[in-house]
């Protein structure tokens, strides 16, 4: 079973078309991984999907960074 | 004819009047067509035998566009089944005319819930896998009534108004995706809706027309097809008044 991390990177690497090597903890979505608004409503659909969860807009908000989504995805789903 | 060879397209309200003839129109363009109905099965079964014997594509669907779930599941079917859309036309309404006086909430719950928000949630379901795609048309089909008004159909003219307002932002919100969203506008066109009219009507109505007769719903068909298929690469969030001069 993969962890969090890793199934929360495979998916941004899909989605994003990045390395797997710029997809750090500090990334952010927007200003380093070049997601644009449809983009990020992509991501949190598709993170909705694989962690079977769903994730409240204000919640949304605040997954800035690749951080911000594992952190949030360990504690809310999995 | 615009071509639409094997393009996958959805047209809410296909067996009768607009819809029955956009349905047949982008079949003979070469589309793969899946259309709904709510009521008249008699004629979505002649339309799909029709056009089966002209080895034409169709597939049927019984669908409450009023219903979001119905049209979620719609949706998903037919991306299942393809595993495309290209295409979706936002066709299916209703007239629940009256004065505003006499307009119970009813009559304008069901008109805006038919002819405006199946627009919304249809659309919000293509949305995902015409992203994905990074291509998509859809078409709305307005009402030159959404301009000028009209005495009797508060409801109608604002559902389709408000039609107008979700063509331009959705072209907006999607347009960076290659999803191109247009809204076709007719004035008058002879279909089952109309023959409610009386003979006087119609006739009244006709005269104020500068082409001094109604639409044929083939005449709508072509131009929705024309904003389904490639020949219309480089146009969005635009209104197409399909009326004779009506409005002009």
């Amino acid at each position: 079973m993969s962890t969090v991390a890793e199934r929360v990177t495979q998916i941004i690497v899909d989605k994003l078309g990045v390395e797997e090597s710029q997809v750090k903890p500090e990334a952010s979505f927007t200003n380093d991984l070049g997601a644009d608004s449809l983009d990020t409503v992509e991501l949190i659909m598709d993170f909705e999907r694989e962690f079977d969860t769903s994730i409240e807009d204000s919640d949304a908000e605040k997954i800035q960074t690749v951080g911000d989504a594992v952190s949030y995805l360990e504690k809310n789903a999995g | 004819m615009s071509s639409l060879q094997d393009k996958v397209i959805v047209v809410t309200g296909g067996s009768r009047g607009i819809g029955e003839a956009i349905v047949r129109h982008c079949a003979a363009a070469g589309a793969k067509v899946h259309f709904t109905y709510r009521s008249s099965s008699a004629n979505a079964d002649t339309i799909v035998a029709n056009l089966a014997a002209k080895n034409l594509s169709a597939v049927s669907h019984k669908c409450d566009v009023a219903s979001p779930d119905d049209v979620q599941a719609l949706i998903e079917t037919v991306v299942k089944a393809e595993g495309a859309i290209h295409g979706l036309v936002n066709n299916a309404g209703i007239t629940r005319d009256g004065l505003v006086m006499r307009m119970k909430d009813e009559d304008w719950d069901a008109v805006i819930d038919t002819n405006l928000k199946s627009a919304f949630t249809a659309s919000r379901a293509v949305a995902r896998p015409m992203m994905k795609q990074r291509n998509g048309r859809i078409v709305n089909i307005g009402s030159i009534v959404g301009q000028t008004g009209n005495a009797g159909q508060v409801n109608y003219s604002a559902s389709k108004a408000g039609l107008i307002g979700l063509t331009k932002s959705l072209a907006k919100e999607l347009a960076s995706r290659n999803i191109l969203v247009n809204c076709v506008a007719p004035g008058y066109v002879a279909t089952d809706m109309t023959d409610k009219l009386t003979e006087e009507q119609t006739q009244a109505f006709e005269k104020n027309i500068p082409m001094q007769r109604s639409a044929t719903p083939e005449e709508v068909a072509t131009v929705v097809a024309f904003f389904l298929s490639d020949a219309s690469g480089y146009v969005t969030g635009q209104v197409l008044n399909v009326d004779g001069g009506l409005a002009a």
